[in-house]
């Protein structure tokens, strides 16, 4: 490990400044082994990817608006909704947290100079590059229409040579991941300073520390599944294809082994950014630290345990049905104790309303909405009615896109002015928070209404004549209009929010070291950070506790009590 | 583990005695794979062969791979891995072996007497 040393690889290019200053040009950011430039090309490349999935989205919604073909036909309207489940999953929410903002603040919080492997780090951004420029390929290869689930027989069947290539894609993004997971597990290990103690690390590390063994283990499960896809493909040997003599269902088993998993690879993350966001922006220590610590670990565990209840009407045995309905209730318990924590924590605190607070707000609600709404798909007889309704796809939605997305644009506010040195304009970012939280709950809380009435995921169309009446069209018309007018709304909260994000970086105010009065170490360098992060080896303290940080005007941010004295 | 730690260089070296053990304990485990082999033990066959199987993977583990000599967090990990993969392959075989009936041809009568006891609908 001793050669991979960060202080040894940057010697080269090391002077004064902060990250972005100390080296130029194109070059030195492409061959970077830092972790915070590593970071920051994540940030821009998984949110072009979100830009690219969020515009397919749109589509959708636009479709959906009224029945009959609107804008697109049906093979186009599969593509779409495919191109966005794939582009959503595995390259925005799996890498967005622990590619981007992980990369970025985790050496930082733990008081390292850098990840244990820094150019594993940068052969694991270049893996997702090549892992994105296979899925945008498949889309010049005629897209495809399979769901984002690649469910045999579709995605075996003669003429989808796009499954081929979102195939390679994926299976080269989990290696990504799986090298990610694995630095994040040897840096949490072996790099923390003297001091830091397992029972100091801020809780967005056990966070990743938990997510990084999850992608460890689980991810070359999915591999696997992409092997044995193209060797049924490729070779005709009988895995999944009936007429081979294969099992579609065990494709399911497979698929889900790791899917399962994946969805706390992207929820666990979150909860980390909120325990960090609820704490510091409500300036009250957290509420049981060591509860939430283990709950992280424990969602980890349970996530394996689970993935049966994907596969409830698939045609799995009573029995398994009944195993995995059991075993799927008891993921509740560690995110309940999770959401508790958090609200206890809020409680006497001293909560400003700061633009990622109001994320973490808007978390605490859309999360409980997505958790509780688990239920009722965890139950076998209302699965049965649920499974494959918009209801599923609100819940997801509401666990995903609410919770997951909704967390990390938190995340990103907070540690903003550390990234880029700026501050960008408190009162935008407030109203961006807001329409994103209303155009959210507009788009997807009807589509439980939808679900519940029995209108199926995936269809084109909801004409009359397809199945129900005209009295449930129209019912489905005013449910999709109301979705597709709260996804505009959405949109325009973002695109709002990409403006003054990108409007700060030219004329914002300068950051302050530490603007929201944040006790963790990465509040102790300056914004944006020193190449080497620390010119002295921090002190780590417990990072709940925010006494001994005071409001300085002069500063426009926080300053240790003791300096503020002298 | 500690002469571990203060060894730098090739790592630990176990003695002959231990490898030579390990290496015949693994070829009378085989000895034993094939003799077990001879015999139908009906519905034993599978975890009598996994049994021995996983008794030597674990003796290449213990010692020729050191892990006896390790750090416990490294046996953690080997244990916690090989936990997951039973796991998935003990569910997954479970749920397409109770399944196999109904991937026979169409008109078995198994797959309507399977359908039936699952109350599922047979349709014609």
């Amino acid at each position: 490990m001793a050669t991979l040393t960060p202080a040894d690889t940057h010697a080269h290019d090391d002077h004064h400044g902060n990250y972005i200053t100390c080296s130029k040009g194109i070059m030195s950011w492409l061959i970077t082994l830092d972790h915070k430039r590593i970071g920051v090309m994540y940030v821009i490349a998984t949110l072009a990817s979100f830009l690219l999935g969020g515009l397919f989205a749109l589509g959708i919604r636009t479709e959906l608006i009224a029945p009959g073909e609107t804008i697109m036909d049906a093979e186009t309207y599969n593509r779409f909704f495919t191109l966005h489940g794939a582009i959503m999953t595995f390259l925005v929410i799996i890498p967005a947290i622990p590619g981007a903002l992980g990369n970025f603040v985790l050496p930082i919080m733990l008081g390292a100079k850098d990840v244990a492997f820094p150019r594993l780090n940068l052969g694991s951004f270049y893996l997702w590059i090549i892992g994105a420029a296979l899925t945008v390929y498949s889309m010049l290869q005629g897209g495809i229409d399979t769901g984002w689930t690649f469910y045999t027989p579709y995605s075996i069947e003669e003429g989808r040579q796009g499954v081929f290539w979102v195939g390679m894609g994926v299976f080269i993004l989990g290696f990504s991941s799986i090298f990610t997971g694995l630095n994040f597990i040897v840096t949490v290990q072996r790099l923390r300073p003297p001091g830091m103690t397992w029972f100091k690390l801020p809780l967005f590390l056990w966070a990743l520390y938990a997510t990084a063994i999850i992608q460890v283990l689980a991810t070359p499960v999915l591999g696997i599944t992409m092997l044995l896809l193209a060797a049924e493909r490729i070779m005709g040997i009988g895995i999944f294809d009936p007429a081979l003599g294969g099992d579609p269902v065990l494709f399911q088993h497979f698929f889900w082994f790791y899917s399962h998993p994946a969805v706390y690879i992207m929820i666990l993350p979150a909860m980390g950014i909120i325990s960090e966001l609820i704490s510091v922006h409500c300036r009250r220590e957290i509420f049981g630290y060591k509860m939430i610590a283990f709950s992280s670990v424990a969602i980890a565990f349970f996530s394996f345990l689970v993935w049966g209840h994907h596969m409830f009407t698939s045609g799995q045995s009573p029995l398994m049905n009944a195993i995995f309905s059991a075993i799927t209730f008891s993921v509740a318990i560690p995110s309940a104790v999770k959401v508790f924590n958090w609200i206890l924590t809020m409680y006497k605190g001293s909560i400003s309303f700061t633009t990622p607070m109001l994320y973490a707000l808007s978390f605490l609600v859309i999360f409980a909405i997505g958790g509780l709404t688990g239920l009722p798909l965890a139950v076998l007889s209302t699965d049965v009615q649920l499974h494959d309704t918009y209801f599923v796809v609100a819940h997801f939605h509401y666990v995903m896109m609410g919770s997951t997305l909704i967390a990390m644009i938190g995340g990103l506010h907070h540690w903003w002015p550390k990234i880029t040195g700026r501050m960008y304009n408190e009162r935008l970012g407030q109203i961006g928070a807001w329409i994103v939280f209303i155009g959210f709950n507009l788009t997807f809380f009807t589509q439980f209404m939808l679900g519940t009435k029995g209108m199926p995921r995936r269809y084109h169309d909801y004409q009359t004549g397809l199945g129900w009446s005209a009295e449930t069209t129209e019912l489905f018309h005013t449910y999709h209009f109301i979705s597709t007018m709260g996804s505009y709304v959405m949109a325009v909260g973002f695109f709002l929010t990409a403006f003054y994000l990108l409007q700060s970086l030219v004329n914002g105010r300068k950051a302050p070291a530490n603007p929201w009065g944040g006790a963790s170490l990465e509040w102790e360098c300056s914004s944006p950070p020193p190449h080497h992060n620390f010119d002295e080896t921090p002190t780590p303290e417990y990072c709940y506790k925010f006494d001994h940080w005071v409001w300085n005007d002069e500063e426009q941010g926080y300053v240790r009590r003791d300096t503020a004295k002298s | 583990m500690s002469a571990h730690d203060e060894h730098h260089g090739p790592g630990h070296i176990i003695s002959f005695r231990y490898t030579l053990g390990t290496f015949l304990a693994l070829m009378v485990l085989t000895v034993v794979t094939v003799g077990v082999a001879q015999f139908d033990l009906g519905s034993l066959d599978m975890p009598v062969a996994l049994l021995v199987a996983g008794a030597k993977a674990s003796l290449v583990c213990l010692f020729f791979m050191h892990l006896r000599w390790d750090r416990p967090i490294n046996t953690l990990v080997l244990v916690g891995s090989i936990f997951f993969v039973v796991l998935f392959l003990i569910i997954t075989m479970f749920d397409t072996g109770q399944n196999v009936d109904l991937k026979d041809d169409g008109d078995s009568p198994d797959v309507v007497t399977t359908l039936e006891s699952q109350s599922l609908p047979v349709v014609d």
